[in-house]
């Protein structure tokens, strides 16, 4: 895995670039990257009125009046509130339940013998880059059939399944390279291969564990497809995304809403970027496979 | 589903680890105290068969049935053949529909991926790249939803005389006041570079960090030699530098062209598909569910899975000439 984390002195000595032009760009790029979202966030704090007549930029001019009454109007009105729990509630679950199913098959991919291993390996590998809208028609067939449409069951399920191919893929990785001594001598000790899994080899995977957790969380709370599809529109049980892009249609212009609405949705993921970068970033370069 | 969902969280938090480890354990049991040792081809069924099921029930299965589904009609009542692809390569919607995709591939991965390296190139230069690449990388954390809100506000369109608060308007009508703001995402001739632009917002990030990663990875003394041999700054970054990042390029060229085939969050937040914009992925969600046209909706996912198909067996033979990682 690449990340070897902190910078290495590469080109630190590399001769004369003129500083201030390198300086000059870097700077600018982060400020072109950094603008849209400081104009949400001034924005979701500004009255209504004041949006209307004045750019972001001049909240800090004349008049300065700032409000939480945009937040508190979303929150309940707007129903972020309820699809702030429903993200939740449909991202724990999911996250939770491919890691533990993956695990078990990562552990046996990784450690046991048996016939056609390598060839449902790379069927897994295979599985990696399908486009999910491959699947989309006959899963919400049979979710009609089966009544699960709508329910968080369902929706639990399909990031179960959609989220596993790089969960074992990732896991597998992990495990095969861990020293094989381990295990004989837990073998020795008479240990078997449950004990084995639970006290030994998870413990010592949390690292993978972790940035894989991360990414499949953030991917599933970002997620508007799935939800939008197998959760219908359903405002009882959607997630922030899709009540954000219904609030898009139905409030168009309205941006002191939306702008609130958006920088609740952002709130924990940025939150956990900013605490768990590390192993957000391991997730996303291991995901570069997968795509 | 109106019920208090809070059981069912707890059964699947909590219940559901429970039941897989018991099973596991109980699995152990039935295997019998004799084939502790061996690797029983039974003991690895039991281990792969939760994931094996999930597996085959949401990928495997849907994926044969949709491809089977493309070749019937809306509602998969009969067969018709090639008429679904025939409407997809001939429908004069959908042509548009595939120039935008194509556009999206070109451009969205061109510069995504010359913006990433030049960002990584320049932050390896200065002392606070953490930082510097934090922020570039923050957009990879939010949602295209709110993404897309947050450049619907910078594309702000006020018509006639009106303030513009638009960021990007303001910009224009205040540095060339001659100018006159732009509809962006309104005017045929600028919307799909602005939904373009949105998403490259978001992902150079992510090639920033990859090719960035590949730069720390290339030996000091190699860039030092070339320096010592009299090369110019240029001539180190492609003779040397680039050649040595080539594999690096292309494994985020395949991540990106990979999601920018299925790009369908932005476009349905931004525009819904309007003026000219839709995507593949978007024309499929309407096919599903404002035409009720399955077998057209089936032949779009296929024509995905097509063109990622190369992606796939290129993974699966990198794989198997035993490369472990990306």
């Amino acid at each position: 895995m690449p990340s070897r984390g902190s910078a290495s002195p590469s080109a630190k000595k590399g001769p004369a670039w003129p500083r201030i032009f390198l300086h000059a760009a870097v700077i600018l790029l982060c400020f072109v990257w950094l603008v849209p979202s400081l104009g949400l966030l001034v924005s979701s704090f500004r009255p209504k009125n004041l949006i209307a007549i004045s750019g972001w930029w001049e909240a800090f001019a004349s008049p300065i009046k700032f409000t939480l009454d945009n937040y508190s109007y979303v929150l309940s009105r707007g129903h972020m509130g309820l699809s702030f729990t429903n993200s939740l509630i449909i991202a724990v679950p999911s996250t939770v339940m491919p890691i533990l199913v993956a695990a078990y098959a990562a552990y046996a991919f990784a450690w046991m013998r048996f016939p056609l291993k390598e060839g449902i390996f790379l069927a897994i590998v295979a599985l990696l880059v399908v486009p999910l809208q491959m699947t989309l028609i006959p899963v919400l067939r049979l979710f009609n059939a089966l009544g699960l449409t709508g329910s968080f069951a369902g929706i639990w399920l399909a990031h179960t399944g959609y989220g596993l191919p790089f969960a074992i893929y990732l896991l597998r990785n992990f495990m095969q390279d861990l020293p094989g001594s381990l295990l004989e001598s837990a073998f020795l000790d008479g240990a078997s291969h449950p004990q084995i899994f639970f006290k030994l080899i998870l413990p010592i995977s949390v690292p993978a564990i972790a940035s894989l957790a991360i990414f499949q969380f953030m991917w599933v709370w970002n997620d508007l497809l799935i939800a939008l599809i197998y959760l219908g529109g359903t405002a009882a049980v959607a997630p922030m995304t899709v009540t954000m892009s219904n609030m898009v249609n139905s409030y168009g212009g309205g941006w002191e809403y939306l702008t609130a609405a958006a920088f609740i949705s952002m709130a924990l993921p940025m939150l956990v970027f900013f605490t768990l970068q590390k192993y957000f970033v391991r997730g996303i370069l291991a995901g570069s496979v997968k795509g | 589903m109106g019920a208090d969902p809070l059981p069912m969280l707890a059964i699947a938090v909590v219940g559901v680890p429970l039941v897989l480890g018991g099973y596991i354990y109980l699995s152990e049991r039935l295997l019998g105290r004799g084939a502790r040792k061996a690797n029983s081809a039974t003991r690895a069924a039991f281990w792969l068969a939760p994931a094996l099921v999930l597996l085959l029930v949401f990928l495997v299965y849907p994926i044969v049935t949709t491809i089977v589904l493309s070749f019937k009609d809306a509602t998969s009542a009969s067969w018709a053949g090639l008429s679904n692809y025939g409407y997809v390569f001939t429908d004069r919607n959908m042509l548009v529909v595939l120039r935008n995709n194509l556009l999206w591939l070109v451009f969205f991965t061109l510069v995504t991926l010359t913006l990433g390296l030049l960002i990584a190139l320049l932050a390896d230069r200065v002392k606070y790249e953490a930082v510097a690449k934090s922020l570039i990388f923050l957009p990879m954390a939010i949602s295209f939803v709110a993404a897309g809100i947050i450049w619907k506000f910078m594309y702000d369109f006020q018509p006639g005389g009106a303030k513009q608060v638009g960021t990007l308007n303001a910009l224009i009508t205040t540095v060339a006041p001659g100018f006159k703001p732009v509809a962006w995402l309104f005017d045929t001739s600028t919307n799909n570079a602005a939904l373009i632009v949105v998403g490259i917002w978001m992902w150079t990030g992510f090639a920033m960090v990859i090719l960035s990663a590949g730069l720390k990875g290339i030996p000091v003394e190699l860039l030092e030699a070339a320096r010592i041999d009299g090369a110019s700054e240029l001539q180190v970054l492609s003779r040397v530098t680039l050649p040595l990042l080539g594999p690096t390029l292309i494994v985020v060229a395949t991540t990106l062209i990979i999601d920018v085939l299925k790009i369908f969050d932005v476009v349905y937040v931004m525009t819904n598909g309007n003026l000219g914009t839709e995507v593949v992925a978007n024309r499929m969600y309407k096919e599903m569910f404002n035409y009720h046209n399955y077998g057209r909706a089936s032949a779009m996912a296929v024509l995905l899975l097509v063109v990622i198909a190369p992606v796939m067996i290129l993974n699966v033979r990198r794989f198997r000439q035993g490369g472990s990682n990306a």
